[in-house]
């Protein structure tokens, strides 16, 4: 017998000694469980954030531990959510470290069978490059009763729903200013 | 969202809440603990229905006939609330007498213009108090439209440049008999238009039986009134069809007669899909709309500053849109800053103008016919979440250069190797020539900024840690992109560049070179240029002037910045508040949280009771105040009467709570605005096995086709071949996916949770087509084929209409053909043709027609023949159920510009 094993650690006995009448806690916990501390209690910081899927905007808290995200909780401060969160809210901590997440740059080039690396800063260079081009080429000054057009018909985007305020500003900003109108996001899917 | 339980009742329609937004439905849930009626009206039984009182399945399409039924019943047994009926709305306002109803022209409205297949709004307008009809009856700008015509108008998507209020009239001098007697009142014309909508109607169209409606129509109406409310819910299910504004405003139509807009636990909730889904309308990533839902301007209507600041507002007209002038020139000064002047118009010639809908289908067939060289793709997957994926994904391998960023390797940045078109032989990868960037994006963890919820409120997200390897967040994407191009130009003279060289691109970075996000926020919300105050943020959208003293990126979101302080990051914790909770996050306008709050008073401004208490007229400190921040000029009283003819602010009464539409009343008829008839009536989708009932007039007449041979449809109705694709089909989400599936098919979570692509069919459809639970089953619309798991689930109803039996397919639309993704299958959106609501250029994906056989779908170019033998079994050809007017196929234009 185990010597540190004693009649107060008898289960009947340990369930008496910590209250624990229906034996589901602290009476059972295995040693490796109570070595566990949560990752929200080891975090260095907490920050206040906001579900990144569906509208309806439950909050989040982000446990940080040494630059790295460790867990995303409901934020009970929320008057909307309290707490809550739904399976996708509560697996946004995946969305964020899953390791099939692309962290690289890649070109495939044009008839290319596959990815090919590329430094961040040769492709945003290239991307600059063609918007110039094709704004160029496909420039549309006035319309056939000589109206004032002003824009580029050659150059399109879409996305917008999930990003943030700032960004979709910047985007609408920038693009209207180059004269490229077709942008659109899933506000109209 | 938490007003949603101090609901008294809650109709459901057009969205599964408790799945698709299983935290708000916590509210639902409070308001059912409260006592609360909350009934399901949808094709499926799902977690919502077993939720709620009672599920009333629906044929997919036929909502508008349901609540059209609602109405009439309202009106037949006088239950409407008369005192906010006649004060608030504008049911005692005259319509013009040239106005012609559906019901006389057997399901078109007057204006109607064969050759354009659209409407001249002309003959809808207000008759006019000045003796007759106005010189230009109907000649009232929408905030974008000035002296347009509907034809001219239907060019864009007007619809949803009115996100904040109602388009604009010439005037506010209208015509109103409070008896509500007169034949020309809108009272009278909606009981005529209504009239059909019979409970019989109902069952014969919609499936529902002549009980159920009465069990609907009471519980809806007598929950409503003085002393309780009622509350709509929606989502896609209503919004994705050839008329989805329409069935909106039907249900808009329902909560002003029975007085419950503007009230707690009244109005009309949309949930929303996406996180800042708002925002992006908001401030738009959008064709047609500049932030704050100023009109992008159109050739040949707004040539010059004059024509468009005359489209936007009209400073005759009533309430708040009056003022667009300062909203407009703020912009400007936001964007072109010291180059933007009085004398130069504010650099107005700078904004690039429309010349029809160029919206994102349009773009796509722009693409296929070579005339688009460059996309981006901004965290968006079109290639399995837009209607038509072939479409989507042959137009892509049209363009020279592709732009994806987004976190995970998306379908729509891999169609080129392992699309569903190079397993079918129709693209090869070595023949496309599109080159290709894949750019990875940063979180919501790793940036900082705020999005908009579906409920206009902006919360602030702060960036917890750095973003792993190149990803970056979009805003130092595009601040990056913007200066690069900007020196690339740098030397240029060219008069085209001017824009870009002028244009206000300086904003602080971190030492990764990240702008701040905060900085934006402030541009967005405005600052004073001038005087003492110079540099100071505006407090409010009243303070901005068109004089070039005040700057302002969108003047809705003015105040969210007051004082130097994010309100967006606002966070008393909700438990420290009342359920408003005004000091969480910030909801655009001025901070407020329901809408038009001024109508939870009485005219004189009392609540209308104890129980329903929300804003009212403190007359001893002479404003207005309560649980909200009023909707209305804070210290104007009641009894208020403006000056005959005065416009703006000072135009509205006291008594006029709709302070953005250009009357000050809650339109239940819409003289201006909507493309396709200024009541919601009843036609089948696109495609559809069932004839119209109620008219000869089969779709909508006004809606956007496209006849071409990648976009054929299935006969509809009492047509030859209709019975080849025999079935309805529906698509929608589930909880555990995220749209097309960009943030959800990649996390092994969520993917485990849910692995499979499948369609729910009723006991009844598989006992007729021999399909069996877990096996498979290939799904054919005239436009592809697609395989799925089958489960058979009494969820499926199959319903009597017009005295057939009709099944309906359900599939879920999240999976794709793809090889990186840790869950991939066929994609429901391949079946879906694309032909679009004119108000607003969205597509119908809620409503389709297919057949449904057992066993796997063929491979390879065997696909193609079994799509192909279809259609030539159906007979479709590019004129089928593209007849925009039924009986006339001359009427057949493509109408992809307009
Ligand atoms: S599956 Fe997860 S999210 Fe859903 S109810 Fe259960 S514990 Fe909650
Ligand atoms: S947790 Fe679920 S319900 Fe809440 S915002 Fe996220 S996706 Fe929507």
């Amino acid at each position: 017998m185990d010597p540190k094993k004693t009649f107060l650690s008898w289960p009947v006995v340990r369930q008496v000694r910590s209250g624990d009448f229906l034996g589901r806690g602290p009476s059972v916990t295995s040693a490796h469980t109570r070595e566990l501390a949560p990752r929200t209690a080891t975090a260095d910081k907490v920050v206040q954030s906001v579900c990144p899927y569906c509208a309806v905007g439950c909050g989040q808290r982000v446990f940080v531990k040494d630059g790295r995200v460790v867990q995303i909780e409901g934020d009970p401060d929320s008057p909307v959510s309290r707490g809550r969160l739904c399976p996708k809210g509560s697996a946004s901590e995946q969305l964020v470290n899953n390791p099939g997440r692309q962290r690289k740059a890649l070109y495939r080039r044009p008839g290319g069978t596959d990815w090919e690396p590329i430094e961040l800063s040769t492709a945003v260079e290239m991307v600059a490059q063609r918007f110039v081009e094709s704004r160029r080429r496909t420039w549309q000054d006035r319309d056939e009763h000589g109206r004032p057009l002003r824009r580029t018909m050659g150059i399109a985007s879409l996305g917008g729903a999930t990003l943030d305020n700032e960004e979709n500003y910047l985007i609408k900003k920038l693009f209207t200013a180059a004269g490229a109108i077709q942008i659109e996001n899933q506000a109209r899917i | 969202m938490q007003d949603l339980s101090n609901a008294d009742c809650i109709v459901i329609q057009g969205s599964n809440m408790a799945e698709c937004h299983p935290v708000a439905y916590q509210w639902v849930t409070e308001a059912r603990l409260k006592g609360a009626r909350v009934i399901h009206i949808d094709p499926r039984f799902t977690r919502t229905s077993a939720t709620a009182d009672k599920h009333i399945p629906i044929r997919a399409g036929s909502d508008v006939v349901l609540l059209g039924a609602l109405i009439k019943y309202i009106l037949d047994h006088e239950l409407y609330f008369k005192e906010y009926v006649v004060a608030y709305t504008n049911a005692a306002t005259m319509v013009s007498e040239e106005y012609r109803d559906t019901e006389d022209l057997d399901g078109l409205f007057s204006g109607y213009d064969d050759a354009k297949g659209s409407y001249s709004q002309q003959t809808w307008a207000y008759a006019s108090s000045d003796g007759e009809d106005d010189e230009t009856p109907g000649t009232i700008g929408g905030p974008a439209a000035g002296h347009e015509h509907g034809e001219a108008k239907s060019a864009r998507a007007a619809g949803d440049e009115h996100g904040s209020g109602g388009p604009a009239l010439e005037h506010a001098r209208v015509l109103r008999d409070e008896t509500l007697q007169d034949p020309n009142t809108v009272f009278q014309i909606l009981k005529r238009h209504y009239a059909r909508y019979t409970p019989e109607m109902v069952a014969d169209t919609c499936g529902i039986s002549v009980d159920d409606f009465e069990y609907l129509a009471r519980s809806v109406t007598e929950n409503s009134g003085r002393e309780r409310t009622t509350a709509f819910v929606y989502a896609v299910g209503w919004t994705q069809h050839t008329l989805g504004a329409q069935f909106i405003r039907t249900a808009a139509i329902v909560q002003l007669l029975l007085g419950n807009m503007g009230r707690p636990g009244g109005g009309i909730m949309a949930l929303r899909g996406h996180a800042s889904i708002q925002g992006s309308t908001d401030i738009p990533t959008l064709y047609n709309i500049l932030p704050g839902y100023l009109a992008m301007p159109v050739a040949g209507l707004h040539d010059t500053w004059d024509e468009y600041l005359a489209a936007i507002g009209n400073k005759e007209q009533k309430g708040f849109w009056a003022n667009a002038d300062t909203y407009a020139v703020s912009l400007l000064k936001a964007w072109w800053g010291k180059a933007a002047t009085a004398e130069n118009d504010w650099c107005f010639d700078y904004v690039p103008k429309l010349t029809g809908a160029h919206g994102t289908y349009q773009t796509t067939m722009a693409m296929l016919d070579d005339q688009v060289e460059g996309y981006f793709l901004l965290g968006q997957n079109p290639a399995v979440g837009s209607a038509h994926g072939r479409m989507q994904r042959q137009a892509m391998s049209h363009l020279k250069w592709l732009v994806v960023r987004d976190f995970n390797m998306i379908e729509s940045a891999t169609f080129w190797k392992d699309g569903p078109e190079i397993a079918s032989g129709e693209l090869v990868t070595e023949d496309i020539q599109t080159e290709v960037f894949f750019l990875p994006a940063a979180a919501h963890t790793e940036k900082s900024g705020s999005f908009t919820q579906t409920q206009r409120m902006l919360q602030w997200h702060h960036q917890a840690v750095q973003p792993p390897g190149d990803c970056q967040s979009e805003l130092q994407f595009f601040y990056e992109l913007g200066r690069r191009v900007r020196e690339l130009l740098a030397d240029s003279t060219d008069e085209r560049d001017r824009p870009l060289l002028d244009l206000t691109w300086d904003y602080p970075t971190d030492e990764h070179g990240d702008p701040d996000a905060e900085a934006v926020l402030a541009e967005i919300n405005g600052r004073h240029l001038t005087g003492d105050q110079a540099g100071r943020p505006l407090s409010a959208y009243t303070e901005m002037k068109a004089d070039g003293s005040t700057d302002g990126g969108c003047w809705i979101y003015t105040g969210v910045y007051a004082g130097s302080v994010n309100h967006a990051a606002d966070r008393k914790p909700g438990r420290e508040q009342d359920l408003t909770a005004l000091d969480w996050g910030w909801a655009w306008p001025a901070n407020r949280r329901i809408l038009y709050n001024r109508a939870s008073a009485d005219p004189e401004g009392n609540p209308w009771s104890e129980r329903k208490r929300y804003v009212w007229w403190d007359a001893e400190q002479g404003k207005w105040t309560g649980h909200d921040v009023p909707d209305f000029v804070p210290d104007k009283a009641p009894s208020y009467r403006p000056e005959p003819g005065t416009g703006g602010p000072a135009g509205l009464a006291g008594d006029d709570p709709f302070v953005m539409q250009a009357d000050g009343k809650g339109w239940l008829f819409a003289p201006k605005g909507m493309l396709d008839g200024p009541l919601p009536t009843h036609y089948e989708p696109q495609e559809s096995p069932v004839q119209n009932p109620l008219y000869t007039q089969q779709s909508n007449p006004a809606r956007k086709v496209f006849p071409r041979k990648d976009n054929l449809w299935s006969p509809s109705g009492d047509s030859p071949g209709a019975d080849v694709y025999p079935y309805v089909f529906t698509t929608y989400r589930l909880t555990e996916h995220h749209t097309a599936g960009g943030m959800s098919r990649w996390l092994p979570y969520l993917s485990e949770l849910q692995p499979e692509f499948f369609c729910e069919v009723s006991p009844e459809l598989a006992a007729e087509r021999g399909l069996e639970n877990g096996g498979w089953a290939t799904i054919v619309s005239a436009r592809a084929a697609i395989e799925a798991r089958v489960m058979v689930t009494e969820r499926m109803t199959p319903l009597t209409v017009t005295g057939r039996t009709i099944h309906q397919v359900g599939l879920p639309y999240h999976w794709g053909v793809g090889t990186n993704a840790v869950v991939s299958g066929d994609a429901a959106n391949d079946l879906l043709g694309v032909a679009l609501d004119p108000n607003v250029q969205i597509q119908e994906s809620k409503a389709g027609s297919c057949d449904i056989v057992p066993g796997r779908r063929p491979a390879g170019e065997e696909l193609l023949r079994l799509v192909a033998e279809y259609q030539s079994r159906a007979g479709s050809t590019v004129m089928t159920s593209n007849e925009l007017r039924t009986g006339h196929p001359e009427s057949t234009p493509d109408t992809r510009e307009g």
